[in-house]
């Protein structure tokens, strides 16, 4: 009986291979695709950014089918599914937590590329299809960020898209094309939807196929940034330092899954929202038009651009140029295969030079962060030496010039830098 | 039959003529053309689709407003195309206040068009009791938060959540804030003396 089954089931599949590739398709990605076998810690979090996609999706879907995206019904259908639908809540506090883990994931992930030069040679289109999921992202955040409906979805949207009319000329009615109305409206409110269920699903979706299939096509970087394709078993063909990732790595990226996914519930139940930095307090106040809250501040993960776009002061009358250093700031890490001119791709054999400036970098980052949450006249105000300017908004305009300078002076110092010699082989 | 065979072989390996090259370079740059010219025309809906509605455009109506229970000193807001009108009642003290700080504003004047003609005055007003003008940050739009009690450094105004610009009560913006221009005053005409219709000024009508 059991031979027969099998046959029956070997019989299928070579039917099913003989019309699609699905044998080769597994073999090419799964068990016959060779990872290098030095991977740490910091590969974890391309497949948990997987893991937290499906999340979004699966929960999105579920958070759709009792949502409405309604300026007068949005609100309270939110409210609904958190008291009255059947695990409303669960699912709606873990799509917000998610938002937020993908952040964390997604950031963490960029680092792991920045210290090991996972950008570099062959892979920079990998690294642009990546920058591209993270700005796609970004939208996402955004656009979902207005559908609660709450005081901080409706002003943070009204300052997002009134960014837009700084641009010379066509400002003004860009902004109230991207609106749909004079004002953040009923309009903006369903397109919004729109873009946030469908429109950038779709783009994101298909960013993350071709980021995967590029990654194959090339193979993987590892923490010695050495090609590991440079060094083949002769009778095989097979890199002597490769694994196939099944089931190598699948097993590998599993603990990874159940170390992230006790953090996330631990959240999803203890802290949904976060002290306020996943779900802000005022969200939980339905959306006035006439009445702004007394401090905006956008989420997380978008307060080391907001504190850039603060730091920059207005030329003459125009706020164009804060709104061109913030979009830089995004889009700079798109440029890193081409800024950086070491010899070497990881940080474990680069210079003291090097390491300085990343960590200056990373410190910028992360005060910019911190600076973007709360007012800019926190610290109060320098004495008239300085001609009473905030403290806070002068430590962020350091901040941002750091973290223009990583970049900026990137092909410098990367060319300057003492490396150290590159091992032919991974190391252990 | 075998002229066929020769025609067929010629598809794979001739080498095509330059006339031939030459007509399809052209029919690929007019087909291209042709092609990008219908993607124009469908893009028309769909970007046009995004545009304010009739309906949005419909809700730009004036609206009335009864401020005879406005007190001295007091700020009431009313509605107008969803934005926040603010109304302020000024008093002496606080109108005297308003010429003194000039030198810190930065367009006292009111050289940029942010009033319509009738409110380019020192008051920025058609009473100078009664300040009128729309409650949105002309940084990005925030509605800024009254802060009308004076102190020795300060005449009383309002000051933006969002980015920390300040006005004072006459909307005027102070240097040094992010909002490059004072506060926009719409378009607005009194009916009685206690009833203000905000959207449509006397201009409008004639």
């Amino acid at each position: 009986m059991a031979t027969n089954k099998k046959t029956i089931a070997a019989g299928v599949l070579d039917w099913v291979d003989a019309r699609f590739p699905l044998t080769s398709t597994i073999k090419g990605h799964l068990t016959e695709y060779y990872a290098p076998k030095n991977f740490n810690f910091w590969y974890f979090f391309g497949s948990l950014a997987l893991l937290v996609l499906v999340l979004q999706i699966v929960t999105g879907i579920f958070l759709t089918m009792n949502y409405k995206p309604d300026a007068e019904l949005a609100f309270a259908s939110v409210e609904y599914i958190m008291r009255d639908v059947f695990g409303g809540n669960i699912i709606r506090y873990m799509h917000s937590t998610g938002a937020s883990m993908f952040f964390v994931v997604v950031y963490l992930h960029m680092f792991r590329g920045i210290i090991y030069g996972s950008y570099r040679t062959p892979r920079e289109l990998i690294w642009l299809f990546g920058v591209g999921i993270f700005l796609v992202l970004m939208g996402e955040a955004f656009f979902g960020y207005l559908l609660p409906w709450g005081q901080m979805s409706y002003w943070g949207a009204q300052v997002i898209v009134n960014l837009f009319s700084t641009v010379p000329f066509i400002g003004p009615d860009l902004s109230e094309w991207l609106r749909g109305d004079y004002l953040v409206s009923d309009a903006t409110l369903n397109r919004f939807f729109a873009f946030h269920v469908i429109a950038l699903p779709l783009v994101l979706l298909g960013l993350v196929a071709v980021h995967i299939v590029a990654l194959h096509e090339v193979g993987s970087n590892n923490p010695d940034g050495v090609e590991i394709k440079a060094t083949k078993d002769k009778a095989t063909g097979i890199p002597l330092d490769g694994i196939p990732f099944h089931p190598y790595y699948s097993v590998k990226d599993l603990v990874g899954v159940v170390a992230f996914l006790m953090v996330f519930f631990a959240i999803v139940f203890f802290m949904p929202e976060m002290g306020g930095y996943f779900l802000e307090a005022n969200n939980f106040v339905p959306a006035d038009p006439l009445k702004t809250p007394a401090h905006i501040a956008p989420v997380w993960y978008f307060t080391p651009y907001y504190s850039i776009l603060r730091a920059v002061p207005p030329i003459g009358i125009s706020q164009f140029p804060g709104v061109v250093a913030m979009g830089l700031s995004v889009v700079a890490f798109a440029f890193l295969p081409w800024l950086d001119k070491s010899p070497v791709k990881s940080i474990r054999y680069r210079g003291k030079l090097y390491k300085r400036w990343l960590a200056a970098f990373v410190v910028s980052f992360v005060i910019l962060g911190y600076l973007g949450t709360v007012p800019g006249d926190i610290w109060g105000q320098f004495g008239p030496w300085l001609g009473r300017a905030d403290r806070a908004t002068v430590l962020a305009r350091i901040c941002s010039v750091v973290y223009f300078a990583f970049f900026a002076l990137m092909p410098w110092y990367t060319k300057k830098d003492q490396t150290k010699p590159v091992p032919e082989r991974v190391t252990y | 039959m075998s002229e066929n065979k020769i025609d067929n072989n010629c598809l794979s390996f001739c080498q095509p003529s330059e006339v031939d090259l030459q007509k399809r370079d052209f029919l690929v740059k007019a087909t291209a053309a042709t092609g990008a010219v219908g993607v124009a025309a469908v893009a028309v809906p769909f970007v046009g689709s995004m545009l304010p509605s009739e309906r949005a455009k419909a809700a730009g109506a004036p609206v009335e407003v009864d401020i005879s229970k406005l007190k001295p000193g007091e700020k009431m807001t009313a509605e107008w195309r969803g934005q926040p009108v603010w109304i302020v009642r000024r008093t002496p003290e606080m109108l005297a206040k308003l010429v003194k700080h000039d030198d810190q504003l930065s367009d006292p004047n009111l050289e940029v068009p942010q009033q319509p003609e009738y409110c380019k005055n020192k008051d920025r007003s058609i009473k100078p009791e009664f300040a009128v003008m729309l409650g949105t940050c002309t940084h990005l739009g925030c509605s800024p938060n009254d802060n009308f009690v004076a102190t020795a450094e300060w005449d009383g105004g309002f000051v933006c959540p969002c980015h920390g610009s300040k006005f004072d009560l006459s909307g005027r913006v102070f240097k040094g804030s992010p909002a490059p221009k004072n506060l926009l005053i719409p378009p607005h005409q009194y009916l009685t003396d206690t009833t203000l219709l905000i959207g449509e000024d006397k201009k409008a009508e004639a």
